[in-house]
């Protein structure tokens, strides 16, 4: 049970820096109500946020992962279950992964 | 009306609680592996969950650790966590219609719990027509509790279990942000902007390897893609 004070210190500040993004975005837009533009593209973040964590690291992937995403997709377009889509799409991949 | 509509009530904390579920159980394996890393880097148990008790952050926390040195990197650190989590800038705004509403410890407790997966359910529910913040501090609470334990339990069990790359474990992760994508699906205005996020982070996450600009540039240039397209056609 060491805590070193180098460690303490990044820790601290990884622990500002994160606060900072999580709050600042936020007071920001409440302190300066930004143009309409910028306001619409608020509506489009969620999906392009999750296309933009999803798309590359597909790109990056192998046969596991194309397998699995495409049955969590499956599973969640047919029950819009998200508890079912993730243990399907792992339970996939782990058969690619099995048989490889 | 709305002065009647729940700020933050007791029911939507263990609402949000309870729904977000699925997405903890998928979170532990991205914590196990985020206390694997701290101990196979040299952090003692105190420092490993102090880090992600504070932090939380998974991505941010795993890339640091990933270029991680003696004495601590401090300066990298900091500016290596900045440039991950910048896309949490993007997310609060799009929650103000829920926050606007919240003051004090309420505010900054749900600011600072909000990670990608519960901010994704509580985007949701609000488009569903909810209007209380509850949610999302009920299900970013019990992420963080998650997260920290799964932190400590991959600090302890370190060199003894080490699953191989490539484990299907690791798909969870991918596998949660994939599930909360197709729920993110509206209808074919979706199109433009998401065939722009995958065009630019795909092209990004080449051009600048071992960075996470992918992800902020990704999604500020296929949100900005589908307000264009919507100004062209004039008001739908």
């Amino acid at each position: 049970m060491t805590l070193d004070p180098w460690v303490l210190a990044a820790i601290a500040v990884m622990a500002a820096a994160t606060l900072t993004t999580r709050a600042g975005g936020y007071l920001l837009f409440r302190a300066f109500s930004p143009p309409p533009a910028v306001r619409a593209m608020l509506g489009y973040i969620p999906g392009t946020l999750f296309v933009s964590y999803v798309a590359p690291a597909l790109a990056a992937g192998g046969l596991q992962q194309w397998v699995g995403a495409l049955a969590t997709v499956a599973v969640m377009v047919a029950t819009r279950n998200l508890a079912l889509a993730i243990l399907g799409g792992t339970a996939a991949a782990a058969v690619v992964w099995a048989a490889g | 009306m709305s002065r009647t509509r729940p700020r933050f009530s007791r029911a939507a904390v263990l609402e949000g609680a309870r729904r977000s579920l699925p997405i903890q159980v998928a979170v532990a394996p991205f914590g196990l592996v985020c206390g694997v890393s701290a101990q196979a880097q040299g952090l003692s148990l105190a420092e490993a969950t102090l880090m992600s008790g504070l932090v939380y952050a998974g991505s941010a926390q795993l890339l640091v650790l990933s270029h991680w040195s003696s004495p601590a990197p401090v300066l990298a650190a900091a500016l290596a966590t900045f440039v991950v989590n910048l896309r949490m800038a993007l997310m609060g705004p799009v929650l103000g219609p829920w926050l606007d509403r919240l003051r004090g410890w309420r505010l900054w407790a749900s600011l600072f719990v909000m990670a990608d997966q519960n901010w994704a359910m509580s985007v949701t529910q609000m488009q569903s027509g909810r209007w209380d913040a509850g949610f999302l501090f009920g299900s970013g609470a019990l992420m963080w509790v998650f997260w920290v334990a799964s932190t400590a339990a991959g600090h302890l069990l370190g060199a003894t279990m080490r699953p191989p790359p490539g484990h299907p474990l690791f798909f969870t992760a991918l596998a949660v942000f994939v599930a909360i994508l197709v729920s993110m699906w509206r209808d074919k205005r979706d199109v433009v902007p998401w065939v722009v996020a995958a065009s630019a982070s795909v092209l990004l996450a080449r051009l600048l390897p071992g960075t996470s600009w992918y992800i902020l540039l990704g999604a500020l240039s296929g949100s900005a893609a589908g307000v264009w397209r919507d100004r062209r056609r004039g008001p739908a």
